[in-house]
């Protein structure tokens, strides 16, 4: 049957500018590729005596946590800030609004305050495009994360690491390890890696916590990880949440971290260069080592810094598309006058 | 209240599957009996109706509805989805037992066929719960429910944990001759779930409900009725290694029927793409080789039935991200339209198509209607296979929740009687 429409009309507008940012999947390269350069210009204003540009000068922006996170917050809160713009942060307890209903009447009342972007961090998955079909087009949705299906601006933080220590993407061999399952960043990660051109993309994990036909998205999968690892230029572990002992995922931890934690005897299976990154924050000893964690290849830290820039990007990119967008609308009602 | 209808159709292609009759012709409706098919009737005190170029099916039997009452009135009443029921030409309708309360009581089924009766649109047939209040614990008084009108014996969407409670459900029901039906899906394996595991749910990162959850309860029914005896129906086959151990234990003699729903026969999971949630149902939408097995297995006869699945759903229930979306399609007011685009489409032969919506499934629930017999009360329904209609347009269910509010279906319905009365006249 005719399946919706894929979610780029409304990712994108009519002449291909980001207008929200929902999902990677769905982009061309060349938005991925602009919102990288973006952030370069932006990463060395966090050097600067002043830490501003004025580029959302007047602008409010909402946090709408659904889902409690207070890193993933801060950060969207600062590349907010450093953009000049006036910052609300909503955290909802998600029984408040667990009606739709509720949700509707809600963003209804934070577009009457006049709010230029919404940043959604949702336990469902989905829940940012329900939010983009329903909002007034005035405001731009960005994605901070929803359910298991996406975290877009984390995916493009770490493909900012790579490209910042790789150079680029062509060639690449990238390894993403543990709860594939659960992981809205592997997912964006995954179609990151394969719009940008990277040469493979493997998943390695027990097949509790991999998802059914990941190889649909386009990755090899491994069971062993010393395999998996093999020759690979990037080395990227998952969190692993302790509630996956509960369900009968895995066994234990320490099993876990016996057959699938990164140690340094296992990364020489790897490339002498690769680097190792993890979205944080880290659970030493489960899926990584303390000497890989604090190692000389390790880029985790690093991927913080970016990640105030890369969002700094995606919300001027997303708040001048919209603009773009209401003066040739705005355009066409003077013409039709 | 209707009075009983005096009716001459004439010159309809009169098309009752489970006779194999399918010819032009005339029909007489006489004090609401269908007295003769044949050309050239005359009778001169009776309503003229020409029907050069419609369709005379017998009225449409639907194995599986949904009704909003008791219990739910902001989705809409028996009055309504009857009415629903009857423009969409179906003139007898099996309603699940999982309403609220749930129809465990004679109070309950007396309810039901109260209002039913009241509203005059459809014959209303309950199922009564095989269990008390569907808990899977204690029996339901299966045989007090049955001589209160009930045509079946169902748990409905609440899988009867324990075994040995199954069993001795089963053997009981078997005492009576009482219909089980069955809707297969293990609870643990479809838990949190709202998509059919697979490449689909993968990308969008929802929760899957893998094909083992329906078939892992499937195989333990069909074990449980071999070994009762008992007469069985399977509710909502979704995917293909279901179809494959129903053709088997049809294959062993079993006593067994089954349906399908018209969205699994039309959709996919590729239906769900940017999580529409208008197509969020229960069981999910399975990939295209299932959907292609369930289709072979209604022309094969293997799956017996097509039923509308109706689940009527306020406005509130598909306003939510999808996860959190009540699942169901409202269906009543699309199954004949639905089945007509199967057959336009050549993926179904008219014949079964038909015999599928009529004849089978009232032998599936071991009720006498689905047919066009002379001498009986009329159930019938005419209808214009050529004309083309939009859902949105002419939509009654209070229910709106469809995926195809706005897609132009065939077929129109002119004309429904059931048992005698005139249920539906399109001007």
């Amino acid at each position: 049957m005719t399946a919706e429409p894929s979610t780029d009309p409304l990712q994108l507008t009519g002449d291909g500018q980001l207008r929200n940012f929902l999902s990677i999947e769905g982009l061309p390269r060349s938005v991925l590729e602009q919102i990288l350069d973006n952030a370069a210009s932006f990463v060395d204003v966090g050097d600067r005596a002043i830490k501003k540009v004025p580029l959302l000068r007047g602008k409010t922006v909402v946090n709408l946590f659904f889902e409690a996170s207070t890193r993933t917050r801060t950060t969207f809160e600062l590349a907010a800030k450093r953009l000049s713009a006036d910052v609300l942060n909503i955290d909802i307890a998600r029984s408040a609004t667990s009606k739709g209903e509720s949700l509707m009447d809600m963003l209804r009342n934070l577009e009457a305050m006049a709010s230029d972007m919404f940043v959604v961090r949702h336990a469902d998955s989905g829940a940012p495009h329900y939010i983009a079909r329903h909002a007034t087009p005035e405001v731009a949705i960005i994605n901070a994360g929803d359910g298991r299906h996406a975290h877009p601006t984390q995916a493009m933080l770490d493909m900012y690491t790579i490209r910042h220590y790789k150079g680029g993407f062509a060639g690449l061999k990238v390894a993403i390890i543990g709860d594939i399952l659960h992981s809205r960043v592997a997912r964006s990660q995954i179609h990151a890696l394969n719009i940008l051109g990277a040469e493979e993309v493997r998943v390695i994990g027990p097949r509790t916590l991999l998802p059914a036909d990941i190889e649909s998205l386009g990755v090899s999968v491994y069971d062993d990880l010393s395999q998996g690892l093999r020759d690979v230029d990037v080395v990227i572990a998952l969190r692993l949440q302790k509630e996956r002992m509960d369900s009968a995922l895995l066994p234990s931890e320490s099993e876990f971290f016996r057959l699938y934690g990164l140690n340094n005897e296992r990364l020489r299976q790897a490339h002498p260069d690769a680097i190792i990154m993890h979205p944080g924050p880290i659970n030493r000893g489960v899926e990584i080592a303390s000497e890989v964690a604090d190692g000389e290849r390790s880029v985790i830290l690093h991927q913080v810094t970016f990640g105030i820039a890369v969002r700094m990007a995606v919300m001027s990119m997303c708040m001048s598309g919209r603009e773009a967008e209401q003066r040739s609308r705005g355009g066409d009602h003077a013409a039709a006058r | 209240m209707q009075p009983r209808a005096d009716l001459l159709i004439r010159k309809a292609r009169v098309i009752d599957p489970a006779s194999g009759r399918d010819e032009v012709a005339d029909l007489l409706v006489e004090d609401g009996r269908l007295l003769r098919i044949g050309a050239s009737l005359d009778a001169p005190g009776a309503e003229l109706v020409a029907a050069d170029g419609l369709w005379l099916l017998p009225g449409l039997v639907d194995t599986c509805v949904r009704l909003p009452e008791p219990g739910n009135h902001r989705t809409g009443s028996l009055h309504s989805e009857t009415r629903a029921a009857a423009a969409g030409g179906i003139t007898h309708l099996c309603a699940t037992p999982d309403t609220d309360p749930v129809i465990d009581s004679t109070a309950v089924v007396r309810l039901i066929r109260e209002r039913a009766m009241k509203a005059g649109f459809a014959r209303v047939m309950p199922m009564a719960a095989l269990t008390q209040g569907l808990q899977g614990q204690q029996l339901a008084e299966l045989a007090t429910l049955r001589d209160a009108g009930c045509i079946a014996v169902s748990n409905a969407g609440h899988r009867v944990q324990d075994a040995l409670i199954l069993k001795r459900s089963l053997e009981y029901a078997a005492t009576f001759d009482l219909p089980v039906v069955f809707r297969p899906q293990d609870a643990a394996l479809s838990s949190g779930g709202c998509a059919h595991e697979g490449p689909v749910a993968t990308r969008l990162g929802l929760p899957g409900i893998p094909s083992v959850a329906e078939t892992v309860d499937l195989a333990r029914a069909l074990l449980l009725v071999e070994a009762t005896g008992v007469r069985a129906h399977f509710h909502q086959l979704s995917c293909a290694a279901s179809v494959a151990l129903l053709r088997h234990a049809k294959a062993q003699g079993l006593n067994v029927t089954a349906d399908v729903s018209i969205h699994h026969l039309l959709l996919d999971e590729s239906a769900i793409e940017g999580f529409n949630s208008l197509c969020h149902i229960s069981p999910p939408l399975r990939s295209r080789a299932d959907r292609d097995a369930l289709m072979q297995g209604v022309i094969d006869g293997t799956v017996d039935a097509i039923s509308s699945q109706h689940i009527p759903l306020g406005g509130s229930a598909k306003l939510a991200p999808f996860p959190s979306t009540r699942p169901g399609i409202s269906g009543l007011d699309t199954l004949l339209s639905l089945v007509l685009e199967l057959v336009q489409r050549d993926q179904l032969p008219l014949r079964r198509a038909l015999d599928a919506i009529t004849a089978a499934p009232a032998r599936c629930l071991g009720v006498s209607a689905g047919r066009l017999e002379e001498g009986r009360l009329a159930s019938l329904c005419l209808i214009d296979p050529n004309a083309t209609r939009l859902p949105a347009e002419d939509w009654l269910s209070a229910g709106r929740n469809s995926p195809w509010l706005d897609i132009e279906l065939p077929g129109t319905v002119r004309l429904t009687v059931c048992e005698g009365k005139v249920t539906w006249l399109s001007d």
